[in-house]
């Protein structure tokens, strides 16, 4: 785009998706901010109003409130962890020529075709159920007591679903990256005497660098929002142990007919991603500059 | 200290023999250049001498040791590449450093080395800077920085000049040649650029379909090329072949004089041509003729020769300096 006349059309024909994008944004987000300060519950119209903040001190003083934030970064965390390790794990392992290499890269990506809720009832009911799962199977026949996962690893258990349907994205990601490595890099590498461990680290992870970054902060955008897998699996319980914000919210809301207190949750999780993305930019930004 | 000896080395891929088998002896502290039209299996040879390519018969010895199976780094050879395979996130002084850093060389030895280094490249106000912020001559120094550094029994350099544009090529040219002078190590060079070939060898390996043709210094080459294939690749512009009459006239199939082996004049020759294209270049002229009874031939006059297409010339051979060839294309003698 060089030339006055081609960035003006540009400003033109960029327009029209701009502005619903900035409504599409703008009009919620006031909304929530709007309904954060009312009392309003659909069932008891008749003690609707202007409130305050009470709304946002009961939501502050909710007994769940801490536990959803520590488990939603707790949620974040823990999956960008076993994405990123297991992704660049997996990807290595597919960059390696191998007969059938097209057929198993689709199998691989599959997961992400799979649609949460999908995801998590295959999993609460077939994998990880304690009487008929597969898992409870393998344990029975190593004469193992089968585990209750969602009974007492509410958390971890969500974690691993969730972990298992980013693993595709991740892996697809960095694979991608991993392909356009010079080979002649590789062979210089290889000559100056550089092992397997020493390329790995000095070579090939300096070249995922960027790519990690795209993981980890698409990644963060959708981690920060899962509800599905919880609602499917743990119903957010035993107690809060499973809770995070978004499911907070979704409780108030759908559950409670609090609109006010779970449009303060909304806002607070709007801040709390905003943290988060300040930190991760911080972080891992300066990579994408590169 | 870099003898190198490839005795029967084979290379196929599936069916094909890339290399059907090559004997070799490149003494050391020689420059070897190994040249040859693309597809010809010099590039596969040196990859072969690296350990880059496992060879499928055949021994590569390095001072006097089998290293056929030996992996790269423990072959004591440093290569430079094509693309120079820098690092391209570490700076200019880690990338030289690389090597000595995986030898697990102390940190002030490392440090002196990549400054010696550094200074006779001419790297030195560079050291801090990424490959990406260099030129590509400053690139390709980077790269024979990080070769040399490791003090290696041997160079091997895989077209480390293609990339580069004309007036730098002949620079670095120089200054490889200088650092061969300097360094006395053995240096092997492939390139299919026959002027690389005759200004920086000792040693010209000419191949052709994976086979070596001949071997000799440059100017051996010249003078007396085995064959058809070596007398038409040796030599800018190409030899002139000619057959027919004039050939057996001589007991030859193939009778090869160079361009510049002719004497050109506008009254009285031999050979009697029209000019098709004349290529002025103000120290030589080039003359693309039209023989009558012989076919097109390319011959170069010194300095200027005032004569434009369409013009009528004659040209004789020089006597002395014809190549023969017979039915097969071999040289006769």
């Amino acid at each position: 785009m060089a030339t006055q006349q081609t960035r003006t059309l540009a400003r033109f024909m960029l327009a029209p998706s701009v502005g619903l994008l900035l409504i599409w944004m703008a009009v919620p987000l006031a909304l929530t901010l709007w309904f954060s300060f009312q009392q309003y519950n659909p069932l008891n119209p008749i003690r609707d109003g202007f409130v305050g903040f009470s709304n946002y001190l009961l939501f502050f003083n909710n007994p769940a409130f801490l536990w959803s934030i520590l488990n939603t970064l707790l949620i974040v965390a823990s999956v960008l962890v076993i994405t990123l390790v297991g992704g660049i794990l997996l990807a290595l392992l597919l960059d390696q020529p191998m007969w059938g290499q097209g057929f198993v890269r689709i199998l691989v990506i599959s997961p992400f075709f799979v649609m949460p809720p999908v995801a998590a009832l295959v999993w609460k009911n077939m994998i990880m159920h304690a009487q008929y799962g597969v898992l409870a199977d393998l344990m029975r026949t190593v004469g193992l007591e089968p585990i209750d996962w969602f009974g007492r690893y509410p958390l971890l258990s969500v974690i691993i679903i969730v972990a298992w349907q980013w693993l595709p994205f991740a892996t697809l990601i960095l694979l991608t990256a991993l392909q356009s490595l010079d080979g002649e890099q590789k062979e210089a590498a290889e000559m100056d005497g550089a092992n397997f461990l020493n390329r790995f680290i000095y070579l090939t992870l300096p070249h995922l660098a960027r790519a990690i970054t795209v993981v980890i902060l698409i990644q963060t955008i959708f981690l920060l929002s899962v509800y599905a897998e919880i609602l499917v699996t743990t119903n957010g319980g035993p107690g809060y142990a499973s809770t995070n914000l978004p499911f907070l919210v979704a409780q108030k809301a759908t559950l409670e007919f609090k609109i006010g207190q779970a449009s303060a949750g909304g806002i607070i999780a709007v801040i709390l991603a905003n943290i988060v993305a300040f930190f991760a930019m911080r972080a891992v930004g300066k990579n994408l500059d590169r | 200290m870099g003898k190198i000896v490839l005795k029967k080395v084979n290379k196929s891929f599936g069916d094909t023999a890339v290399i059907p088998g090559i004997d070799l002896t490149i003494e050391n502290g020689e420059f070897v250049v190994f040249v040859g039209p693309s597809g010809c299996g010099k590039s596969t040879l040196l990859r072969l001498i690296a350990g880059l390519e496992d060879t499928t018969s055949g021994v590569i010895e390095i001072d006097g040791k089998d290293v056929t199976g030996e992996a790269p780094a423990k072959r004591q050879l440093a290569m430079v590449f094509q693309s120079y395979a820098l690092y391209p996130h570490m700076s200019v002084r880690k990338n030289i450093a690389f090597p000595l850093k995986m030898a697990k060389m102390p940190q002030a030895e490392i440090d002196r080395k990549v400054e010696d280094a550094a200074r006779i490249l001419n790297l030195t106000n560079y050291l801090e800077r990424r490959p990406g912020q260099l030129s590509g001559g400053q690139r390709q120094r980077v790269a024979i920085g990080r070769a040399i550094v490791r003090q290696p029994s041997a160079f091997l350099f895989d077209e480390p000049l293609s990339n580069l544009d004309a007036a730098l090529r002949g620079s670095m040219r120089i200054e490889i040649s200088e650092l061969h002078q300097q360094l006395k190590t053995t240096m092997i060079y492939v390139t299919h650029d026959q002027v690389e070939a005759m200004t920086m060898a000792d040693k010209i390996v000419v191949l052709n379909a994976g086979n070596i043709e001949q071997v000799g210094s440059p100017l051996e080459l010249y003078r007396s090329p085995r064959n058809l294939f070596v007398a038409g690749f040796i030599g800018s512009p190409k030899m002139n072949f000619v057959t027919g009459p004039y050939a057996q006239a001589r007991n030859a199939a193939t009778v090869g004089v160079r361009p510049e082996h002719m004497t050109m004049s506008t009254s009285e020759g031999e050979w009697r041509g029209t000019v098709t294209v004349a290529e002025h270049l103000g120290a030589d002229t080039f003359l693309h003729i039209n023989v009558d009874g012989i076919g097109l031939v390319t011959a170069r006059a010194s300095g200027e020769f005032a004569v434009n297409h369409g013009d009528t010339v004659f040209i004789t051979p020089d006597p002395n300096r014809i190549h023969r060839f017979d039915a097969n294309g071999n040289a006769l003698a």
